[in-house]
């Protein structure tokens, strides 16, 4: 008895303690000295090309209507974002496009680079809208059609993708042409075929631009992966590693191929580096978890909680895929999860798409949805050894 | 994701560290956004606004030695620039102008790296109509630049965000407004709220009920004997202290009396440290609660200027008044049950005696002395 009320008083002198401790101090402070380093800019060689671009935006600030001068500062921003995957520069590209942006009938120029912006905010209906006015302007605009192709792939519209695709191989673009076939037949029972079209298409073309055979090289490690050939797919992420080590779409598929294997270890030191990307920081929490970290693991994964609710208080749906894997496999609620990836599902239709639903669906034993999903790949003749393990 | 205000402090700290392990070692790549607290509640309305350095970087140029890394006097001495450049670019409008009086420049951490975090007093009254607000921060290098906006009105919290396409917003302060049940909710809550968050009215009811789990004896304070008599002494107390501030929040609140602030809140500073110093020298025992009641009155002044503050509409006054102070009560009673439950237990350790009122009692009179000086004489520790 005496004990117990020791051990009471106890508590109540803690929490005196703490509550006076806590109403004295609030979380923001003044630093107090000088030199203390408050924040780190962004450093890597592609934000540290971006710094030059400063002076250039504030140039144009001053003569906004300087069509040549914006399209070209908007363009490399836009390259900028995607090397770094950082969206800011997303927002500095839009900038320069201000007087433009809200022309329904803007200059071609301007029309392409605003469907890139929007695409990378999932606008994709006014992206299309976009791509569809500049191709009726100028057919033979090659970058308009890849792009087009691209989109309507990933929103799993076939016919219209192919379309395009097809007006690629009558202008000539034999590698662009090949890519965009590729990517089609993959989604629609020819997997095998894609695989050998786009192979013969990479061996046929030697020394094409780096960042469209990384591209292409990755496309091949999915095929692969999706083969079921684990071995050729290892091999091609590991030379696009070789010529993109930073591309933030190629890290996240790898880190997948590599978890899927069990190699958390190596996944781990794989999406170190790269923490700052939510998608990575996603995979990183996952090699953690697997490869025992759970310290760390529980860590990280506040962190990547805080950065969800920040995208949500700001409104920003575009990683509902990536979100709805962290309340699968990290937040264990299998509900929120197929919430998110329903809605993702009626964004875009990649593999990676449906399979988020199906483990969703599986999870919380909805079977509208594995119906739903089940349906999906009978009527495309969808391949993919994951997914139909998933089916059975 | 910031919570100056609503949250309790205890959970703010543990929010604070969380984001700062979040943050400490990777920043996120995030899309840029600014964060603004409003707090529309009396006395004195107020803006917190946490703006991204790196975003401040990007306008201004701040890392002068460009050596990448952001120092606390590359920030400091570019501390006017820094708030006239945010100032230029958030207009706000309630019952016409209000001008950003501006307070201190902090640092804090989000997901995504260090902000500054700009503190203003908004200069104009409270008022029962809609705040308009037009922000326009870097929508010029970064049109998808957005400011998230939390507003803490008497109401309850609303929260805008506000973007390139809809940069303006009107938040419906919400007082007085809506039908009679909206209006009692309203000011239920308002009276809770600020019996637990007015600190001075809590403590000095927990400094006169410290001692009414003992008694006087021929050596000094002994353990009471019986729970009744306990019980007694803490309905009395209470009874008097609520009749006593409710008069008078009547009297007040219906223009009849009439006392400046700056001698009510002096004086309920020094009324708290009364009552904790007459725990140490207990010379008026047996009347305590003839203090609560007097000293009730003051407090009754104080809880006034809350509703006074708030504009209120003439036709809902009486609702509202009543509201508020069934609030203050619900919120009083809550503090009694919970304080009586703990301390019942502890009475008859000498740790009870020696810390808990002793200590107690002395630091409530350091505070209360401490809030004394910064009432009357506007002295800041």
């Amino acid at each position: 008895m005496t004990r117990g009320v020791g051990v009471r008083s106890g508590m109540l002198g803690v929490c005196l303690v703490l509550v006076i401790v806590t109403t004295a101090s609030a979380a923001p402070w003044r630093p107090t000295n000088d030199r203390e380093v408050l924040d780190t800019l962004p450093s890597s060689l592609s934000d540290l090309r971006a710094r030059e671009l400063r002076a250039q935006h504030r140039a144009l600030l001053a003569n906004p209507r300087d069509l040549p001068a914006a399209t070209t500062l908007a363009r490399a921003y836009l390259l900028t974002s995607r090397t770094t995957g950082d969206p800011r520069y997303t927002g500095y590209a839009q900038s320069a496009l201000a007087p433009w942006w809200s022309q329904p009938a803007p200059p071609p120029e301007v029309a392409l680079l605003r469907a890139q912006i929007r695409q990378r905010t999932h606008a994709f209906d006014a992206a299309l809208a976009d791509l569809d006015r500049v191709v009726r302007m100028e057919p033979g605009r090659l970058d308009a059609r890849t792009q087009r192709a691209t989109i309507h792939t990933v929103r799993g519209d076939y016919a219209a993708a192919d379309v395009d695709c097809t007006a690629l191989a009558a202008a000539g673009a034999t590698l662009p042409a090949a890519l965009c076939a590729a990517g089609i037949m993959s989604m629609t029972g020819g997997l095998n075929a894609a695989y050998d079209t786009l192979l013969d298409a990479v061996t046929l073309s030697p020394g094409m631009d780096g960042a469209v055979a990384a591209w292409a090289l990755t496309t091949l490690g999915e095929f692969a992966s999706r083969q079921g050939d684990i071995l050729s797919a290892e091999g091609h992420f590991r030379a696009a590693l070789a010529l993109a080590p930073d591309d933030q779409y190629l890290l996240m598929v790898f880190a997948d191929h590599l978890l899927a294997l069990g190699k958390a270890d190596e996944t781990v030191r794989l999406t170190r580096a790269h923490r700052r990307n939510d998608g990575l920081l996603l995979r990183h929490v996952l090699a953690l978890q697997a490869a025992g970290h759970a310290a760390d693991a529980r860590r990280w994964a506040t962190a990547l909680r805080t950065r969800f609710a920040a995208a949500a208080a700001r409104g920003d749906d575009a990683h509902r895929r990536e979100e709805a894997r962290f309340m699968l496999e990290i937040e264990q609620r299998p509900d929120a999860a197929l919430v998110l990836a329903r809605r993702n599902w009626q964004d875009q239709r990649e593999p990676a798409d449906l399979e988020i639903l199906l483990r969703a669906a599986r999870a919380t034993g909805d079977t509208a949805a594995l119906a739903e999903a089940r349906a999906w790949m009978a009527q495309t003749g969808l391949e993919d050894v994951a997914l139909r393990s998933l089916l059975r | 994701m910031t919570f100056p205000q609503p949250v309790a402090p205890i959970l703010r700290t543990a929010l604070a560290v969380l984001l700062l392990m979040a943050a400490g070692a990777a920043a996120a790549h995030k899309p840029s956004d600014s964060y603004l607290v409003l707090d529309l509640r009396p006395p004195a309305p107020t803006l917190r606004w946490d703006i991204a350095l790196r975003d401040l970087d990007y306008a201004l140029g701040l890392d002068l030695d460009q050596d990448l890394r952001l120092t606390w006097r590359e920030v400091r001495m570019r501390e006017a620039e820094i708030r006239q450049y945010a100032t230029d670019r958030l207009v706000l409008a309630w019952d016409g102008a209000c001008p950003l009086a501006p307070r201190d420049l902090l640092i804090e951490r989000h997901s995504d790296g260090a902000y500054a975090v700009l503190d203003f007093v908004l200069g104009c009254a409270h008022s029962p109509h809609p705040l308009a607000l037009d922000y326009r921060l870097f929508f010029d290098l970064d049109p998808q630049h957005k400011g998230l906006l939390r507003a803490h009105t008497a109401a309850g919290t609303r929260t805008a965000v506000l973007a390139a396409d809809a940069p303006t917003v009107r938040l419906d302060v919400g007082v007085g407004s809506g039908g009679w049940r909206e209006t009692f909710t309203q000011y239920f809550r308002l009276g809770v709220h600020h019996m637990w968050t007015g600190f001075d009215h809590m403590l000095f009811l927990v400094a006169l009920l410290l001692p009414c789990v003992l008694e006087r004896g021929a050596g000094g304070w002994q353990a009471a004997r019986s729970l009744r008599g306990s019980l007694l002494d803490v309905a009395r107390i209470v009874t008097a202290f609520t009749v006593a501030h409710s008069v008078t929040l009547a009297l007040a609140t219906a223009g009849v009396l009439e006392l400046p602030a700056r001698i009510v809140e002096p004086a309920i500073a020094a009324s708290v440290a009364l009552a904790a110093a007459h725990n140490l020298r207990p010379r008026l025992h047996a009347w305590r609660w003839q203090i609560a009641g007097a000293f009730g009155l003051l407090h009754g002044c104080g809880f006034a200027a809350v509703l006074g503050d708030l504009g209120l509409e003439a036709g809902s006054r009486a609702l509202a008044l009543g509201a508020f102070n069934l609030g203050i009560e619900a919120g009083q009673l809550l503090v009694v049950a919970l304080f009586v439950g703990m301390v019942w237990h502890l009475r008859t350790q000498p740790f009870y005696r020696r810390i808990v009122l002793r200590v107690g009692s002395l630091a409530t009179v350091v505070l209360a002395l401490a809030w004394f000086g910064e009432r009357a004489l506007e002295v800041t520790w």
